[in-house]
């Protein structure tokens, strides 16, 4: 393996290939990320080529899974609001856009659990039909994504609020957001496929 | 080797700005135009594809960080989408 002798000490991680390595540990987890809910897309796609999708159903949930959709799509903007101002040493605005960025999510997942109850008592079930199956296990599993990242956003966030991140440290910030940020794209995969198609 | 990459607000409110739009135009297609379906599910597909695109190009900073990051991410997604293609399209008998 190739020495480096330029200065190790000027990098301020741990690392031996000039990336900071939690932030290839987060990319790892990511890329496993992408595998898992790929092979769920995949199985929804081959169960919709031969299951009956309920359009009344589905086509009545549209209007306020599109607010949802819109709630994500303004969580990803406080979100990366909130690395924007970290870097500029903005306390007020990184608790601020953090804080933001929480309660999106969180409204996101009462719409949700509003959603599936809908859904539910207008007939489509998890057992009774294959597309019920796989519209709750899809959602579901994105569902519980998006509860993780709003328990992870809540402790950067309360981190924020203690005065753990400056201008030079919001790692933190970053990792946090790159998962939020996968959770918001997934969606908008599955926003189209499920809904939309 | 570190990486750095821009941080910019005004950069983050046009992609927001931009998945908004792009949004609202999958949804009046989706439910309000009178499109046929083999050409409605290439536009939405395509539409869905750049606003993930967006996504991960400026809010993930894929567009800016090390390619590494960009070969880890969609590398499985091409596996993926090798694995899906096949399974959804078996070759006829």
């Amino acid at each position: 393996m190739e020495q480096t002798t330029a200065q190790p000490h000027a990098l301020p991680l741990d690392t031996n290939t000039g990336i900071d390595n939690r932030k290839i540990g987060v990319w790892l987890f990511l890329g496993s990320e992408v595998m898992f809910f790929s092979s769920l897309i995949g199985a929804y796609l081959l169960t919709r080529a031969s299951a009956l999708k309920p359009v009344d159903i589905i086509g009545s949930a549209i209007p306020l899974i599109s607010l949802n959709t819109f709630l994500l799509i303004c969580s990803s903007l406080t979100m990366a609001l909130s690395l924007a101002f970290a870097r500029r040493g903005s306390q007020i605005g990184l608790r601020l856009s953090l804080l933001a960025t929480i309660l999106l999510g969180a409204t996101f997942v009462a719409i949700q659990y509003t959603e599936w109850n809908k859904v539910y008592t207008e007939g489509m079930t998890p057992f009774g039909s294959p597309f019920g199956s796989m519209f709750y296990l899809l959602t579901g599993f994105h569902g519980m994504h998006v509860i993780g990242g709003v328990g992870w956003n809540f402790l950067v966030w309360l981190k924020a609020m203690r005065g753990g991140f400056s201008a030079g440290n919001n790692a933190g910030i970053e990792f946090a957001g790159l998962y939020w940020h996968f959770v918001d794209l997934v969606w908008i995969v599955l926003f189209t496929i499920i809904y939309l198609l | 080797m570190h990486t750095t990459h821009r941080s910019r607000p005004i950069r983050y409110i046009a992609v927001f700005v931009g998945l908004a739009i792009l949004t609202a135009t999958e949804i009046a297609l989706a439910t309000g135009s009178q499109l046929e379906a083999n050409l409605l599910i290439p536009i939405l597909i395509v539409l869905a594809a750049a606003k993930a695109a967006l996504v991960a190009l400026f809010f993930m900073h894929l567009r800016d960080d090390t390619k590494w990051f960009s070969l880890i991410f969609i590398y499985p997604m091409l596996l993926a989408s090798l694995l899906i293609f096949f399974v959804v399209f078996p070759t006829p008998k």
